[in-house]
């Protein structure tokens, strides 16, 4: 019982190469010419976006592609103040927006805001503030190709 | 459908670590203390399910290797379950299903868990969110509990302060029980001036990461009867899934609102359904709500319908849901104060159980004879309820 115990360290470190599918093959290449494009059910007629193949609410394939407006709004945000092992440097903000003419929010990074302060960054922000789409300048058909900042109204 | 009854629970205590022994010894810890109170050999179970979350969070692919024998299953019919948050009242769920089918006639549930021993449970879970879309940000278990308290507090003109009132309670009711991992009482004025981690929650809004492990033996009506001890009887089991994407729960075209917790909601009302229950502010005499962050408590709460949404942060300011007053909420302290992750739905079920047979120690609710229990799992995805009731 008063024998030290003794620690074996290991670790993870696995590779994938995730299939994107066909719906979401289209939605990445689209960002290359920094156009978000959402897929509309022919049932409930919702714009879903992200894209998915089928609607889960009708429970039928989505067929439509419909591009999405830039602007919209904040549907959620928090300003992540700690670091997680093998997450990005904080401080930074986690957000949903929705876009104008799509049914659903998406997340990304929220960015152009003051960040000095966490508990002031936190209190400049509300759900229903007004948020556009930002594209870096050469999109590579990736989800971080873009990000949300305020709008000015 | 045969009537199912637990008839032994046993618990670990809950630490950070528990460096004197390994995984399976941990479960079997457990394991022996449910079979005792139940006063069962190991030999008399029929069959059993293993409570066990995402493997990375243990660093052990398909650890039901690992662990079987600590649950006394070789030569016997055993499965895993794995609902993420919700795993240990799935596994309740499902060695209900076992004894109500009239399959078997004593089963038992049991898991472990060992969160303690990576450091980077954050990072594992951001590995839950879609590959596609939602993967390349750094999305966790913690910041995404955060956006639903944002959503909620804008709802419902709630503040941190209410956060904190649910906070304070657990760990006041946790110096009452001896399983509890974090066990040191804070103020509002503690809890507020905390660390922010992904705001508005802070460090003491915040679940610890725990080493436990928990057990049930389930039996039938029958076999329960011959056995001499109190039991608790599943009078309800209710289970209920949400949709995948949290961004598909904000907005005007939403079903379901990431501020609430409606699935839960409909989890829990199957379950009362089944018990029998129509008025649960009358009925519940004692409720383990699973919240593992201050915030999630108060739409526990409004789930259980203990009272009308929004309004659990103003009735915890005047007191209510503490030990003492007529309905308590998470005697045991709560996920906020042990979250040893496989199991923390069963340790729901545990607490719940123990309070109706009258064996809740310090933490004992006077008078329980009717208990819920709650989980939840999956990015606010997979809820369950269980409705407990004494003889």
């Amino acid at each position: 019982m008063s024998e030290p115990v003794i620690e074996i360290e290991q670790r993870w470190d696995i590779h994938y190469r995730h299939a994107a599918g066909e719906t979401g093959s289209h939605f990445f290449r689209a960002l290359r010419d920094k156009r978000l494009l959402g897929r509309r059910c022919p049932a409930c007629r919702r714009l879903l976006l992200p894209p998915r193949g089928f609607c889960d609410r009708c429970f039928v394939p989505t067929g439509e592609w419909v591009e999405v407006e830039s602007e919209g709004v904040l549907e959620a945000f928090t300003v992540v103040a700690q670091k997680f092992t093998g997450l990005p440097d904080p401080p930074y903000v986690v957000a949903y927006a929705r876009l104008r003419n799509a049914d659903t929010a998406m997340v990304n990074y929220l960015r152009g805001i003051d960040l000095g302060d966490v508990r002031a960054a936190a209190q400049s922000l509300a759900i229903g503030m007004p948020v556009r789409v930002v594209f870096r300048d050469r999109p590579e058909g990736r989800m971080t190709d873009f990000w949300f900042e305020p709008a000015q109204r | 459908m045969r009537r199912v009854a637990i008839v032994g629970v046993g618990q670990t205590e809950h630490r950070f670590r528990r460096d004197d022994v390994t995984y399976p010894e941990l479960a079997r810890e457990a394991v022996a203390v449910a079979l005792e109170h139940a006063g069962l050999e190991v030999g008399a179970i029929e069959a059993a399910v293993l409570a066990l979350a995402p493997d990375a969070l243990m660093g052990v692919a398909h650890a039901e290797r690992w662990v079987a024998d600590a649950l006394g299953v070789a030569g016997k019919p055993f499965m895993r379950v794995n609902t993420g948050g919700s795993t240990g009242i799935t596994t309740a769920h499902a060695a209900f299903y076992h004894v109500a089918s009239g399959m078997f006639d004593c089963v038992l549930a049991a898991g472990a868990d060992r969160v303690g021993e990576s450091g980077d449970a954050q990072l594992v879970l951001n590995t839950m969110w879609d590959v596609l879309y939602e993967r390349p940000f750094p999305l966790n278990a913690i910041n995404m509990l955060a956006l639903q308290a944002v959503r909620y507090m804008a709802k419902y003109g709630t503040t941190e302060y209410h956060m904190a009132l649910a906070a304070v309670k657990n760990r006041r009711h946790a110096l009452k029980n001896p399983h509890a991992h974090l066990r040191k009482e804070v103020t509002v004025e503690e809890v507020l001036a905390s660390r922010v981690i992904c705001w508005p929650i802070k460090l003491f809004d915040a679940c610890p990461q725990s080493t436990g492990g928990c057990a049930l033996v389930l039996c039938s009506e029958e076999l329960a009867r011959r056995l001499p001890g109190p039991k608790a009887w599943i009078d309800g089991v209710g289970n209920c899934a949400e949709t995948y994407f949290m961004g598909d729960r904000m907005g005007p075209a939403a079903e379901h609102d990431h501020a609430d917790a409606d699935a839960l909601a409909e989890a829990i009302a199957r379950a009362y359904r089944q018990a029998g229950i129509q008025d649960p502010r009358r009925e519940i005499d004692v409720a383990e709500l699973y919240a593992p962050f201050s915030n999630i408590e108060l739409h526990a709460i409004e789930a259980a319908r203990l009272c009308d949404k929004g309004q659990a942060g103003w009735l915890l300011e005047k007191g209510e849901f503490h030990l003492g007053r007529r309905q308590p909420v998470n005697p045991s302290g709560g996920v906020l104060c042990a979250n040893p992750i496989a199991v923390t739905a069963m340790v729901r079920v545990a607490e719940a159980a123990l309070q109706v047979m009258g064996h809740a120690g310090e933490r004992q609710v006077d008078g329980a004879r009717t208990a819920l229990a709650t989980g939840i799992g999956g990015d606010h995805q997979f809820y369950g309820a269980m409705v407990l009731r004494a003889e």
